[in-house]
């Protein structure tokens, strides 16, 4: 597999020096060499839907989006149908589940909207969903909420509060048909720790784009698996700040893109605090005519931010002929007085001299391929470090993988 | 009594927008318990030989006949060649990222002994195998060839080689890259399975040196794509002592 391995100097990248490395299928580098995490944004930051112009397709932030398939998300015509998607919540003793209204004081703490799709879905949705996890509980089970869709179009918002201290454990599945547009907002006390799981299984038609803004405190642990296999079109855009001193997310992905389908990770981790640490992987393999990934991976260092310790990977397989990877790791530095600084970006093909070698050993060319995906993808999996959440994906990847290699 | 043989093989490479002929019409037969050498300089084609054997599509076969027991082994595909009782030992081991050695073995004795080995004597197979290549057990957790020195690729190859139990063996090159110490570890692998009586070897290699520690009972000098001359093991005496050049000056064309 090539690799591009780039630690931007300061200077270069306040020069706005070698453009950031990405890369496609073809080999040629998807770059826009202006592009700063600035002006990746049509418009400021706003949860008023009015306050973004209808993206034409060629801003920054919408160019690797096929707006035509988001089915009216963007312009307006996406009328919520009352009937989009059922959302079961489970959860232990000891935390509060809610359903609110709009005027909620606890809505949108975490991040404002920063696309026009985001801020229709915050402009749009009429209850929200709170879940609190008071401070000091430490939870055993895990809180699962199942989104479920059922063909219609709709928009949602979920808080996911944990207090001081509390730590727990939150699997989101999404599975079914729908048109969705909900953000999710992720608020850690000082010294809480969350993992989130949120595993998009969604029918082959279904059109889910969300913005996750997670708000970290002093000291507290954020870790995040995002697994797209599904879906039409999937556009997650996953956002990290930090209340305070000390905070740590990782935040990891995978996603298995077929043959017409676009999964689009978008994250951006903006060290606003000094020593906070992040730690961006993300992979993803592709096969069959028109699949498409894109995965844009911001991260922003801003002056205050000494003594950041921060890391980005993305990794793309690709297994057929036909599918396309759109990978653009940007790194922008504001201060020199930090830990570390790098990203890495790769996309290889799966290696004819893989598939001969296994071959030769008798194994079968699907069996071989399912081996090499499933390794590729097990490696990040058993980040989770949860047992029975590790093992159910690996589960349903290899579902995924028979039933389409 | 498993014999493989090959009858005036012909094969081609494409290379530089040409068609190029490697393998000019080579016959061989390499029966069940017998070690033959091929030796030969470099570009004589004896690494075609073997890849071809193994059924590497780089290479295209334009004449002759492959058999294994009668079985025509040029239609198989390479995991059948594999299951049908063919091994290739590789010169350059190739790097399967994500995919452990402990899983990868697992998966290929699957598929060759036709169904899942028993966890428990398989660990344990799997452990004295480890143990007699003198192979660190951490060994089994690491990724297929990442990262593994030239050694220990080698030493996995026969590790292989010893759980698959093939019915043929085509080592390719197995001594290079290897110092004394990593040879003689290598060279005891390989015959503990040929003590087995069971299997057919093509040791294919460039020095005699590997010659001092497996003692072949054929050796045949390949050159210009085929085999120039056959005789016991003091033919690698002759080689050792002339070198190749009376093979290569013209030599070839006889």
């Amino acid at each position: 597999m090539a690799e591009a391995q780039n630690a931007p100097t300061l200077n270069s990248v306040r020069a706005g020096g070698p453009p950031p490395v990405g890369s496609t299928t073809a080999g040629q580098i998807a770059v826009a060499a202006e592009s700063t995490v600035a002006t990746r944004m049509s418009a400021p930051p706003s949860f008023d839907v009015a306050d973004f112009p209808v993206p034409h397709g060629r801003e920054e932030e919408w160019r690797f989006t096929p707006l035509e398939r988001l089915r009216g998300l963007h312009d307006g015509t996406a009328v919520a149908t009352g009937d989009g998607v059922r959302i079961d919540i489970d959860a232990p003793a000891g935390v509060v589940v809610e359903t609110v209204g709009r005027d909620d004081a606890r809505l949108g703490r975490a991040g404002a909207p920063v696309d026009r799709v985001a801020a229709q879905a915050y402009s749009a949705f009429e209850k929200a969903g709170v879940v609190t996890v008071p401070k000091e509980t430490v939870l055993t089970e895990p809180i699962r909420i199942a989104v479920h869709g059922q063909g219609g179009v709709a928009y949602g918002h979920q808080v996911i509060e944990l207090g001081a201290f509390a730590e727990a454990v939150v699997v989101i599945d999404h599975t079914g048909d729908t048109v969705l547009a909900a953000n999710v907002d992720y608020i850690l006390g000082d010294g809480a720790k969350l993992t989130v799981v949120s595993v998009q299984d969604w029918d082959d038609k279904a059109v889910h784009v969300g913005q996750h803004n997670a708000l970290i405190g002093r000291d507290a642990t954020f870790k995040s698996f995002v697994v797209t296999f599904g879906g039409d079109l999937v556009r997650l855009h996953p956002r990290v700040a930090y209340a305070g001193t000390g905070g740590e997310a990782e935040l990891f992905g995978l996603y298995f893109t077929d043959a017409g389908q676009h999964q689009e990770h978008r994250l951006l981790v903006d060290h606003n605090t000094p020593h906070c640490k992040s730690n961006v992987a993300y992979k993803g393999a592709l096969q069959g005519d028109g699949a498409h990934a894109v995965w844009i991976g911001d991260v922003l260092i801003e002056a205050t931010a000494e003594g950041t310790d921060t890391y980005e990977m993305n990794r793309n397989l690709v297994l057929t002929d036909g599918a396309r990877v759109d990978s653009v790791p940007n790194l922008e530095i504001e201060t020199g007085e930090i830990v570390g600084a790098g990203h890495a970006s790769a996309t290889g093909r799966f290696d004819d001299e893989q598939l001969f070698y296994l071959m030769a050993r008798g194994i079968a060319a699907d069996d071989a391929r399912r081996l090499v995906v499933r390794g590729f993808f097990a490696e990040l999996v058993q980040q989770i470090g949860v047992d029975d959440i590790e093992e159910r994906l690996l589960v349903k990847i290899d579902a995924e993988l028979e039933a389409t290699l | 009594m498993a014999t493989l043989e090959i009858r005036d093989l012909h094969v081609t490479v494409e290379a530089d927008n040409a068609t190029k002929e490697i393998l000019k019409g080579v016959d061989l037969t390499v029966k069940q318990g017998e070690t033959h050498a091929i030796m030969g300089p470099n570009g004589s084609g004896k690494s075609t030989l073997a890849y071809s054997l193994a059924g590497h599509p780089k290479y295209t076969i334009t004449g002759g006949t492959v058999t294994l027991d009668g079985e025509d082994v040029l239609e198989m595909s390479v995991d059948e060649r594999a299951r049908a009782g063919l091994f290739l030992a590789m010169q350059y081991p190739v790097e399967v990222p994500g995919v452990s050695v402990s899983n990868f073995l697992r998966t290929s004795a699957t598929a060759i002994r036709g169904e899942a080995p028993k966890l428990r004597t398989w660990v344990k197979e799997v452990r004295e195998a480890m143990e007699r290549l003198n192979m660190d057990p951490a060994f089994a957790e690491r990724n297929v060839n990442e990262g593994f020195s030239g050694g220990e690729k080698k030493r996995h190859e026969i590790l292989q080689l010893e759980l698959l139990r093939p019915k043929v063996a085509i080592l390719d090159e197995t001594d290079s890259g290897l110092d004394v110490d990593a040879l003689r570890v290598v060279s005891e692998g390989v015959n503990r399975v040929r003590e087995t009586g069971e299997v057919g070897t093509l040791l294919i290699t460039h020095y005699t040196r590997i010659l001092r520690y497996i003692k072949p009972d054929y050796v045949h000098v390949f050159s210009a794509g085929r085999i120039v001359e056959s005789g016991g093991a003091e033919l690698a005496d002759k080689l050792e002592n002339e070198g190749y050049e009376v093979y290569t000056k013209g030599g070839a064309s006889a």
